[in-house]
């Protein structure tokens, strides 16, 4: 079973939001909702600056506060790592949503499910990335298997130092970040 | 069926790179609809979300009706424009296709020029009656009296309509709004352009990138982008000139937040630098360039201690980004940038920096500017007989010795004003929202009020396309054929765009509708033979280039096309006067202007004013991308960039909105403050192409503010004829 992860380097992200506009046409995510978004954070003085871009998901958390207090059982762990929803079982009762440390759910507006990011597990299963790494343009986001230690994401994690966004809570994301900031060489 | 996007990005990169395309049954749309049991088809294309022209490929499916859908759009793996990725607007142009507000038949005005009243009527009705009131204004005053303006594929079909009537008044804004005085500069330098598909830099290689305002990230052109970022991976080091902290400053070892209009200085003084210090290239100024010890002269009085006050930058940084560029040289770029149009001395600016290119031996060189692709395609015409001399000479270059083929638009405007030489009675506007592109706006309603008839061809009903006496829906990119265009980056490549679906509503490709009216016009030599399809066949015959690889593929290389840099087997060859890059200008002397540029100083903001400085958002391509949902959800209004202690001294709230007011006393709608340390005192920034006010543009209505309102004053450039339109200064106006 592969352990799928996302590696975020945040130092090469250009806030192009082509990871955004590929996830809401890839989901159909309706309008004025997101799975996922990228965060601009400007720290200092003029002409002192210093900005952290962030691509912020859903972490696919393994201890998941969604997972554990969603009476249903929709909200559920899967052996790949990630986090997912059963539609069918899902009643719309929010709990999930004021658990998530991250705010990165949503009700759809139509259907009445609990929504987030799926690391677009349909994608997966045709051997492809989700929709926001493949289309990436600052090749920021990248995917993986954790469990092969050949692949991208292991060497990422190697080889760099990396962060949780937080790690206080306790909730073991499966969303890597690296080089918060540009090297300033 | 399974296959890994990593093998993909990997022959991608190969196929940029110019070397051999490794073949994969997925690069063939056809294989891999039939991979995956013929649910959908996809479609290679071309991508008109904005210009580059980036490879697509559009995943297409029957919908519940039975009717075709697109569905998905992604990046063509194999095209070096794409990569495989699209931006944002890419991704988004299932929007633009499925756009509720989208002009759907053709439509001739029945109220006054400007009310919005219009009545639907037949191709047939549509195309006899422009065929008619071009005809009557040609017996009156001659074909030259019909203009055209146009930005995008259709500007192709059209100029052939045009200069087969035999005017050559056709003008693009991309020229005297945006690069056309940076293309003239390089000519005058290099003898080229600094771009052809691309602007041809060597990002991924470079050591050091300096940006003059260029605002990689914000302005998106996907290709490029992805090469930034790349650089910036590599530990690139990237200098950044710009009064604003972009978001390419925000990745910069060095921000140089100089003060707007001095730009010039900073140029001429690390010239002065490099000479001084001896950190130019000797070897490769001795051999390809002249004019040096004029140069050497001429910048002595630019001392970096002068520069730092005029500039208002510390001379520490000044010194220190100089002998960076000086240490790393080849390897290094003054990025050539897009939009230079800025103060109305703008050639001088870009001669500086294509000089300092020249300097620091990058043009040719690895991780510099890379040299144009071998491989040259004839021009096609597919049998049609050469255009009639125009009966007068066009006005599109005005008293502009150095303004391009491309024209300038606002002297086209200025004559249908004045009549002067003669009188201009018809505009086509074929793609492009001239109110929001050019200038003083003002002046182009004043212009609009002059003439006897106006057509625009269109997808969306923008504000100068609802003043048009006929209006002809042209259908989008995903909708149509357009082509064959040849692609040169690093290597050379014909692409093309196939529909995807067929023309939704009335509406009609701008090939066709341009043909129909050379037929209307009896000009039936000039009109497509058969159809754009079979044409584009003929041509790729023409250029030795399989069609069914290109309609499956949707790029193909030319083998060995690629040669960047310089060898001793591959000289660069400068197609100046003296076949040498010309530090010194001989072009320029002789028409009497410096030879070497000069500083000129900028006017400044007086009291309680600001400038207007203005740009791009990566989600937006001008105001044409407004009111596609998609997109619009990512941004739906601009905000005006002030800087915070600027903002905290006028007690003026982030989130709070305020008007502007113009040095003309022109006061904008009420706008949203973004109060940052992001930006200098002395200036404010807002996104350019919002505030649209088009009713029938039912997203885009009123949302933000239109930068080119406030823009009434321009400074014209002497040598190129770009309009300068960063000389407007603004007032904060607290009551909205
Ligand atoms: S990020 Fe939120 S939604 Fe995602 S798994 Fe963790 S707790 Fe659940
Ligand atoms: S596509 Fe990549 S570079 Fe662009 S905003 Fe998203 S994470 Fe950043
Ligand atoms: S840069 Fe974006 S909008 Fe422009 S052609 Fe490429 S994908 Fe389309």
């Amino acid at each position: 079973m592969p352990r799928y992860v996302m590696v975020i380097d945040q130092s090469r992200c250009i806030g192009c939001m082509a990871c955004v506009a590929a996830c809401k046409r890839e989901n159909n995510v309706p309008m004025e909702h997101f799975r996922t978004r990228v965060v601009e954070m400007v720290r200092g003085e003029f002409p002192q600056l210093r900005t952290e871009m962030r691509s912020e998901l859903c972490n696919h958390c393994d201890h998941a506060p969604c997972v554990s207090i969603c009476p249903t059982g929709a909200s559920h762990k899967q052996k790949d790592g990630t986090v997912q929803i059963n539609r069918k079982k899902c009643v719309g009762c929010k709990a999930c949503i004021a658990a998530c440390p991250y705010d990165v759910r949503y009700i759809h507006p139509e259907h009445g499910w609990a929504d987030k990011c799926s690391f677009c597990q349909h994608r997966l299963k045709e051997g492809k990335e989700p929709a926001c790494v493949a289309t990436c343009i600052g090749r920021s986001r990248m995917f993986g298997d954790l469990d092969d230690p050949n692949s991208e994401v292991s060497h990422l994690l190697r080889e760099n130092s990396w962060r949780v966004l937080k790690p206080e809570v306790g909730t073991q994301p499966h969303v890597y970040y690296i080089n918060q900031f540009p090297r300033k060489s | 069926m399974a296959f890994s996007r990593r093998n993909f990005l990997k022959y991608a990169a190969m196929s940029a790179g110019g070397a051999a395309i490794v073949d994969t049954p997925f690069f063939s749309a056809r294989a891999r609809a039939e991979a995956e049991g013929g649910t959908a088809r996809y479609v290679p294309t071309s991508c008109e979300m904005c210009f580059w022209k980036c490879g697509v490929i559009a995943k297409v499916q029957k919908n519940k009706d039975g009717v075709d859908e697109v569905v998905k759009l992604e990046g063509n793996p194999l095209h070096p424009q794409s990569l495989g990725k699209l931006c944002a607007r890419g991704q988004a142009g299932i929007g633009q296709l499925y756009d509720p507000d989208r002009l759907k038949r053709p439509m001739i005005r029945t109220g006054e020029r400007g009310d919005g009243k219009y009545k639907e009527v037949s191709w047939e009705e549509a195309l006899s009656y422009t065929a008619e009131n071009l005809k009557k204004i040609i017996e009156k005053h001659g074909p030259h009296s019909i203009a055209m303006f146009s930005h995008g594929s259709p500007g192709d079909y059209f100029t052939n309509l045009l200069s087969a009537l035999g005017s050559g008044n056709i003008s693009f804004p991309s020229f005297s709004q945006c690069k056309g005085i940076r293309d003239a500069t390089w000519e005058l330098t290099f003898g080229h352009k600094p771009a052809t598909s691309c602007e041809r830099v060597d990002m991924r290689n470079s050591r050091v990138i300096v940006l003059f305002g260029t605002h990689l990230g914000e302005n998106m052109h996907n290709s490029q982008n992805q090469e930034f970022s790349q650089a910036v991976g590599n530990g690139a080091k990237i200098i950044c000139v710009d009064p604003r902290y972009s978001t390419a400053a925000s990745k910069a070892s060095m921000w140089l937040p100089i003060k707007p209009g001095t730009d010039t200085a900073l140029l001429l003084t690390w010239i002065n630098i490099l000479i001084s210090e001896d950190l130019y290239d000797k070897a490769y100024i001795e051999q390809y360039a002249t004019g040096f010890d004029q140069l050497k002269e001429a910048v002595k009085e630019y001392t970096p201690e002068w520069c730092a006050k005029e500039t208002d930058l510390p001379e520490a940084n000044i010194v220190e980004a100089a002998r960076e560029l000086g240490r790393y040289a080849p390897s290094v770029m003054i990025h050539p940038g897009r939009h230079v149009s800025w103060y109305g001395n703008d050639t001088q600016r870009v001669r500086a920096m294509a000089i300092i290119n020249a300097l620091l031996g990058s043009w040719g060189r690895k991780g510099g500017l890379y040299l144009p692709p071998k491989g040259k395609f004839p021009s096609y015409n597919d049998g049609a007989p050469e255009y009639p001399i125009p009966d007068e000479d066009p006005v599109i270059k005005g008293n502009y010795p150095f303004a391009g083929g491309e024209g300038l638009t606002q002297v086209v405007r200025d004559v249908t004003i004045t009549s002067d030489p003669y009188p201009i009675k018809a505009w086509i506007i074929a793609g492009t929202d001239l109110l929001k592109a050019l200038p003083a706006p003002a002046r182009t309603r004043e212009a609009i009020s002059k003439l006897d008839f106006m057509i625009a061809v269109d997808i969306m009903p923008a504000e100068t396309v609802m003043m048009a006496d006929v209006i002809l829906p042209e259908c989008t990119y995903l909708e149509r054929h357009d082509g064959l265009f040849k692609i040169e980056t690093r290597e050379s490549g014909v692409s093309l765009r196939q529909p995807a679906i067929e023309p939704m509503y009335d509406t009609k490709p701008a090939w066709w509708i341009a043909s129909e009216l050379c037929k209307k016009m009896g000009l039936d030599d000039y009109a497509v033979k058969d159809s754009w399809e079979e044409r584009m066949k003929r041509q790729a015959k023409a250029w030795n280039v399989s069609w069914e690889t290109l309609a499956d593929k949707g790029y193909v290389s030319i083998p060995d096309s690629a040669a960047p840099y310089i060898t001793p087997e591959n000289q660069p060859v400068f197609k100046t006067p003296s076949g040498k890059i010309e530090l010194y200008s001989s072009k320029l002397e002789e028409k009497h202007f410096d030879p070497i540029p000069k500083y000129e100083p900028t006017e400044q903001p007086g009291e309680g004013m600001y400038r207007l400085v203005y740009g791009r958002s990566p989600v937006h391509t001008f105001s044409r991308t407004i009111n596609t949902p998609f997109l619009w959800e990512l941004m739906k209004e601009n905000e005006l960039w002030l800087n915070k202690k600027e903002a905290d001294r006028l007690g003026v709230k982030h989130g709070q909105r305020v008007r502007l007011e113009n040095q003309d006393k022109v006061v904008s709608a009420p706008m949203l403050v973004k109060a940052t340390e992001r930006i200098r005192r002395d200036c404010v920034y807002m996104v350019h192409g919002f505030g649209h006010n088009s009713p029938r543009l039912s997203k885009a209505h009123h949302s933000g503010v239109d930068d080119q309102e406030l823009i009434t004053h321009y400074k014209v450039d002497p040598i190129c004829g770009g309009t300068g339109m960063r000389v407007n200064f603004v007032k904060i106006i607290k009551e909205a």
